[in-house]
């Protein structure tokens, strides 16, 4: 084991033996995932649990009366009190399970912000949300009536408090969505803050915690967080899994998203009435398999501890930003940041730059990160992004900056 | 010089940083617009001398660009027939990795059907001239 793979912090050569995929060569390379903020890779005890769900204890749930839907049930449900645990929810209730962030943001747009939003309420993001964040708010702009505004961020890539008190000003904004870790730039939002700056001028608050909830522990109650969505699978979980956390009261407010099997209470030809949250928002089969991935990831990071995590992330950025930034234009500095740096280098696009350094065998991200706006913002069309995972290694980060150097003499 | 980066062979290098073919001009009889919105690329190209001059003004990567210059080269004085042509044939260049004789510079190219992704990057300008054709005819 070399000196740099183990950090004070965490067994990171161990660690990298629980990820089966990361000793894959990549055009006859060592593999350099550098990729974990579009989607993180799985660690064995997830794949392990979800074929153990599939080979011998699986069936529908909820629904059938024999043994092994009962066993089913009984593990679907159980992830969801471990979710409820993960972010601290004050009840079980609370925790609604979608296929991703998106999907969750979208639930709300639909049900929150068609009943309980009016025709001349605002809706207020930041100039630094995914698509996913934005999108959703447009279509209910375009619907419902609902004003859709903007707040600023400052150079730095941080939120301009000024501008949020100023779009705040008349008391129309009746909900802040915004994220809790911009996937671009990194920057982590104060999110106790932003609640009560919210709750102070009577709107609620939606976190996207998609990046945040890899790398921090989140407490929605500490965070007085209306809704607090994410994925499973940024999270070393499976793909086809989210959450979305909203307060008890919030989610009984709500009328339910999509219609079907399981979200009932009664149904007849004339007319259904709705089970109560969470499973009013959860028609249809659920993705069974996939949520018990998404509990054996949980259970995974726990056990790793996100004080040793965060702390091998900030050693790790801290790195990254020093050897990087003497070779290319780093997009934001955020005081508060984590493992996600977007970059450009003079004269080379960003998909040269990913396409060059794909055949060393590392892998990062180019384009406009589902952050057109942003990109607009920030003045580029397009970004290359590295970003941090809790397997990443000073070594990888290393080979980025080599990689790089190899770049630049082709462009130069 | 780095392993495996025969893509970016100094034809390609050369024709990103020295265009033989951009820039505006001040007359012309068509033009079109192609973009590629997965990388935000964009190419805005015109026609001349009833189609058998090109020139475009492009921002993106360097094998749009040069793909771009390599084309206005490569269908000059051509007529439409000729240069939708030549565009099947260069679409199969990229696709499949073999070089086209009958192709010259545009070969530089081939490299790229190993890129799935940047496939799309290579063929931009060559959508966007069959648009402008396109303008021709209606314009």
């Amino acid at each position: 084991m070399s000196a740099a793979v183990k950090s004070e912090f965490l067994d990171v050569a161990a660690i990298r033996k629980d990820f089966p995929i990361l000793s894959q060569l990549v055009h006859g390379k060592k593999l350099v995932f550098l990729d974990s903020a579009a989607s993180a890779q799985k660690p064995r005890a997830v794949i392990d649990a979800m074929v153990h769900c599939m080979e011998s204890q699986y069936a529908n749930v909820h629904r059938g009366l024999h043994w092994m839907s009962e066993r089913t049930s009984d593990a679907y449900e159980a992830v969801r009190d471990k979710t409820a645990a993960f972010l601290n929810a004050a009840s079980r209730e609370e925790i609604v399970f979608t296929r991703n962030a998106t999907e969750s943001i979208n639930l709300v747009a639909y049900t929150y912000g068609r009943a309980i939003l009016q025709p001349g309420d605002a809706v207020l993001v930041s100039e630094m949300e995914h698509h996913a964040n934005l999108v959703p708010w447009q279509m209910l702009r375009d619907a419902h009536g609902v004003e859709l505004r903007i707040a600023k961020i400052t150079d730095a890539g941080e939120l301009d408090f000024a501008s949020l008190e100023q779009q705040f000003a008349d008391g129309r904004v009746r909900l802040l969505a915004i994220t809790h870790m911009s996937n671009v730039l990194g920057t982590y939002t104060p999110a106790e803050r932003l609640a009560k700056f919210a709750h102070d001028r009577g709107a609620k608050i939606l976190l996207d915690g998609s990046q945040a909830v890899v790398h921090r522990r989140v407490d929605v109650q500490a965070i007085d967080a209306d809704f607090y969505v994410f994925s499973g699978h940024k999270l070393y979980g499976p793909s086809g899994i989210g959450v979305l956390y909203a307060k008890r009261e919030i989610l009984d407010s709500m009328p339910p998203f999509m219609g079907g099997g399981d979200m009932i209470a009664s149904v007849s030809y004339e007319r259904s009435t709705w089970a109560k949250p969470p499973h009013r928002f959860e028609a249809g089969t659920p993705a069974i398999i996939e949520t018990i991935g998404l509990g054996a990831a949980i259970d995974y990071v726990n056990a790793i501890g996100f004080d040793a995590i965060a702390e091998h992330e900030r050693h790790l950025t801290d790195h990254a930003l020093n050897v990087l930034s003497p070779l290319v234009k780093i997009l934001g500095r955020a005081q508060d940041r984590g493992g996600v740096i977007s970059f450009t280098m003079d004269g080379a696009h960003a998909h040269d730059i990913a396409t060059l350094l794909d055949r060393q065998g590392i892998a990062v991200r180019a384009g406009h990160h589902c952050a057109e706006p942003l990109m607009g913002r920030l003045g580029v069309t397009s970004t290359a992004r590295a970003s941090f995972a809790l397997y990443t290694t000073r070594d990888e980060i290393d080979a980025l900056a080599a990689g790089l150097i190899r770049v630049k003499q082709i462009f130069a | 010089m780095i392993e495996n980066a025969e893509l970016y062979q100094s034809i390609i290098m050369d024709r990103t940083k020295n265009p033989r073919h951009a820039g505006r001009p001040e007359v012309f009889d068509a033009q079109a617009h192609g973009d590629n919105p997965l990388c935000g690329d964009r190419i805005h190209l015109f026609l001349r001398r009833d189609g058998t001059a090109v020139s475009y003004e492009a921002r993106g990567c360097a094998i749009m660009t040069a793909s771009a210059d390599l084309m206005a080269d490569a269908v000059a004085g051509l007529s439409a027939v000729e240069v939708a042509q030549r565009r099947t044939a260069f679409e199969a260049v990229v696709n499949t990795g073999t070089p086209d004789p009958s192709l010259g510079d545009l070969n530089a190219l081939s490299g790229v059907s190993e890129y799935r992704s940047r496939i799309r990057c290579a063929t931009l300008p060559w959508s966007a001239l069959a648009a402008a054709f396109e303008d021709c005819k209606h314009g």
